[in-house]
């Protein structure tokens, strides 16, 4: 029997299952980065601005997303409880995805807006205050932990490394957008480098205390809130031609 | 082991030392800092233990030739499989506990469920199943190939350092230091310290399987080096980031968005394919047809299912990306190739089973192989699940709920667990050289608590699983929404109580596992049942 052969060299048993188990990735992976209908264009989406990078590094640092998505699929009772189904262009600058797998809790793909920076401090210090039957962990230290920022102009340059348009201007003044964000003081340049007007986003850019504790904190709360409220808000779905054959995928 | 070889490993670990040192004083964070202290310690200690060694090394090695069997590395992997098992099932218990009663999060930042929960997923694949595939093949690759490990001590390199990866994961979630990518949490110097322990374990594996003294190379060294080689890539290309400092715990994944999703579960699906199937079928290759005293059943169906198993297991990973962002065509491709993959996946099963054929009746008496095929019975039961969960309008159903979860674990606890724990029974008197084990009434023990488990957490996250779905789904007569989100979140309640109850019977079975193997490997036999023994013979 020819299987023989194989059974009897380990160097040939070696390469063959390598090669057996390499086919399916090269497949399905490698195509979606040469196809043009991989991701949406649409426009509206833009890079995190420091404050809510940092509010999302704190969103992965405390496993969020073990138990909520970030990804609305388009079914009739999704849509009407979370909004648009989502794009791959809104988690294009997104590294890493977090779609999510589970939800213990609802979808936050598109939380931004919904509820009050008020609402969700509470929440997040105790949620049982506000929701009775959560199952939420409470996450009061969030108010009290000041936010390290100092290397914040090194995440964006690691990010810029993979590909995230952050440009010298943004990296220059990573500090200071952050500080003006949450201060929602001296706010121009943020908006000039994140606004509106070069995104083309559907929402301008958030600038106020988001942790409710005063313009001159600024502790990891400030820095969650402003990312959950910046959530799924950048693209203009008035604009967005969902049957048009270019965003059909 | 030469004395020069000894001190050039010494010399290696020496300067690892150093580079600790180095990056304690520079760190960045916390997470950082801890990590780079842990690094050094285990230098440290690592050192000593060299150091203690060398003196009389080469009187007592000598002699050693390829005849025998380097058993040692093997019995401190079975040690430690079952001492993770203890701890991930207790953790496991615990997170499930924090979702029936909330506040046992207390509320801080390193007691959180998002934090402890990768802490249990961890401690359950890579520590308890990681040790137990470790130990096995390590065990098997000898036996099967009539010949020593290759590469003198590498093999208790691989065995400390991968312990060093687990205890450094696993702090690292409770700090807060993870990427953010489910079942692949480490941060990026973890994952490099993992690539290392992982090309040695491979180095090790091979290198045994090269020098063997028989011509054919058995099926169950099949699987277990396709799991090496294939969890080896799946962890390298999951794993590619730019970190923001070489002495900071971030890092940025290389992919974002969809890419970057399809990526994660082309990682993750095949963590389950290499790491929680082909390895623990190479597993179940040899502890079934072992303790059953039965040849495997069909040589030409091990065979075709080997190679049917490895090729489609990797196409399915996009079933977990049903209806999302990701292209169509992937989706549907990931459908299709997971359907079929049911084919090869019980193939395995037959062939596991089919082995008992003749032999049927030593279920009745023999607690360890009834421990062994229920394994595979379970096997069975979630490799058809699974493929049916993967239909895309099933999975519209089933997706972001427990029903998931329900599926993970009776694959996790059902396949993964039985089948270690019955290798764990068939290795220690053999590994200790003990006539039997301390009791088999606690084995019967385990084994119905354990059964008894799963059920519950089966079938209590089947119910709240399509309930939850249904619940999200249902429309009133005039169109609206019944239910609000939290309603829903509310009626799961007795189903999460049920479940940490079925996690719990897992759990004291477990601590039976544990107290029967230290009471055989300390030569021990439980009172009254040696006289039961005999007078069953």
């Amino acid at each position: 029997m020819k299987h023989d052969k194989i059974e009897r060299s380990a160097t040939l048993l070696l390469v063959l299952s390598f090669l057996v188990v390499t086919v399916g990735g090269l497949v399905e992976i490698i195509p979606l980065f040469w196809l043009n209908n991989t991701i949406e264009r649409v426009k509206g989406v833009r890079p995190y601005t420091p404050l809510e990078l940092a509010g999302r590094n704190i969103y992965i640092r405390e496993g969020c997303y073990l138990c909520h998505s970030q990804m609305i699929r388009p079914f009739r009772d999704e849509v009407e409880r979370y909004g648009h189904y989502s794009l791959a262009a809104e988690s294009m600058y997104d590294h890493p995805f977090q779609w999510g797998s589970k939800r213990t809790g609802p979808d936050l793909a598109r939380v931004g807006g919904k509820y009050s920076d008020q609402w969700h401090v509470q929440h997040l210090i105790d949620p049982r205050a506000v929701v009775p039957e959560s199952v939420m962990p409470g996450y009061p230290f969030l108010a009290k932990t000041e936010l390290k920022f100092d290397d914040i102009a090194d995440h964006l340059k690691a990010l810029r490394i993979v590909g995230v348009p952050y440009d010298d201007d943004m990296i220059r003044n990573a500090k200071a957008d952050l500080i003006a964000q949450a201060s929602g003081e001296d706010t121009e340049g943020l908006i000039k480098r994140y606004g509106k007007a070069r995104w083309g986003s559907a929402t301008e850019v958030k600038a106020r205390d988001f942790g409710r504790d005063g313009p001159q904190k600024i502790t990891e709360m400030d820095a969650l809130v402003a990312y959950m409220q910046m959530l799924g808000t950048l693209v203009d779905f008035k604009t967005f031609d969902t049957t048009n054959v270019e965003n059909l995928r | 082991m030469s004395i020069p070889m000894r001190m050039v490993q010494m010399g290696l670990l020496g300067v690892f030392g150093l580079l600790a040192l180095y990056m304690a004083a520079n760190a960045r964070d916390t997470a950082f800092a801890v990590h780079a202290w842990i690094f050094f310690a285990a230098a440290v200690l690592g050192l000593f233990w060299m150091a203690r060694q060398t003196s009389y090394d080469g009187v007592r090695k000598q002699g050693v030739g390829d005849d025998e069997y380097m058993m040692d590395v093997v019995k401190a992997g079975v040690i430690a499989a079952v001492f993770w098992a203890v701890v991930g099932f207790a953790m496991g218990v615990y997170v499930a506990s924090e979702l029936a009663w909330p506040f046992l999060n207390w509320d801080t930042s390193n007691t959180n469920f998002g934090r402890l929960r990768p802490v249990h997923t961890t401690a359950v694949i890579f520590a308890f199943g990681g040790n137990a595939l470790i130990a096995t093949s390590f065990y098997v690759v000898q036996r099967t190939n009539r010949t020593r490990l290759a590469f003198g001590n590498l093999a208790w390199f691989v065995f400390w350092g991968y312990q060093l990866f687990i205890v450094l994961a696993a702090t690292g979630y409770v700090l807060g230091a993870t990427q953010g990518r489910e079942y692949a949490e480490p941060e990026w110097y973890v994952d490099i310290w993992l690539a290392i322990v992982w090309v040695a374990y491979f180095l090790v594996f091979f290198g045994t399987i090269v020098k063997r003294k028989v011509k054919h190379i058995y099926v169950a060294n099949w699987f277990y080096l396709s799991f090496i080689i294939t969890v080896a890539m799946l962890h390298i290309g999951n794993n590619l980031a730019v970190p923001v400092s070489f002495f900071g715990s971030k890092s940025y994944s290389l992919l974002s968005g969809a890419p970057d999703a399809i990526t994660q579960w082309w990682y993750g699906h095949n963590a389950v394919g290499f790491f929680l199937t082909a390895a623990f079928l190479g597993m179940m290759y040899y502890f079934i047809p072992k303790q059953a005293d039965r040849p495997v059943y069909s040589y030409r169906l091990s065979i075709i299912h080997f190679w049917a198993l490895t090729f489609i297991y990797i196409w399915a990973g996009p079933h977990h990306l049903h209806y999302t962002a990701l292209p169509d065509w992937v989706q549907t491709l990931g459908m299709v190739m997971s359907v079929i993959l049911w084919m090869p996946s019980w193939g395995g099963m037959i062939n596991g089973l089919m082995t008992l054929s003749g032999a049927w009746d030593k279920l009745r008496t023999d607690p360890i192989l009834r421990m062994l095929v229920i394994s595979v019975a379970f096997y069975g039961m979630s490799t058809f699940e699974g493929p049916m969960m993967s239909i895309k309008s099933v999975n519209a159903l089933s997706h972001y709920t427990d029903w998931t979860v329900g599926h993970v674990h009776s694959g996790a606890l059902g396949w993964v667990g039985m089948i270690s724990m019955g290798a764990v029974y068939y290795l220690v008197p053999r590994l200790w050289g003990r006539e039997r084990l301390y009791s088999y009434t606690l084995v019967s023990w385990h084994f119905w608590l354990a059964t008894l488990g799963i059920v519950l957490y089966a079938a209590s996250m089947w119910v709240s699983g399509i309930m939850q779905g249904l619940m999200w789904r249902e429309y009133d007569d005039q169109g609206f929404l019944v239910y609000s989100f939290v309603e829903t979140v509310e009626a799961m309640h007795p189903y999460y109580v049920i479940r940490a109850l079925g996690g719990t019977f897992f759990l004291v079975g477990g601590l039976l596992m544990a107290y029967n193997v230290w009471q055989t490997i300390r030569g021990r036999v439980r009172a009254g049942e040696a006289a039961l023994v005999e007078a069953r013979a």
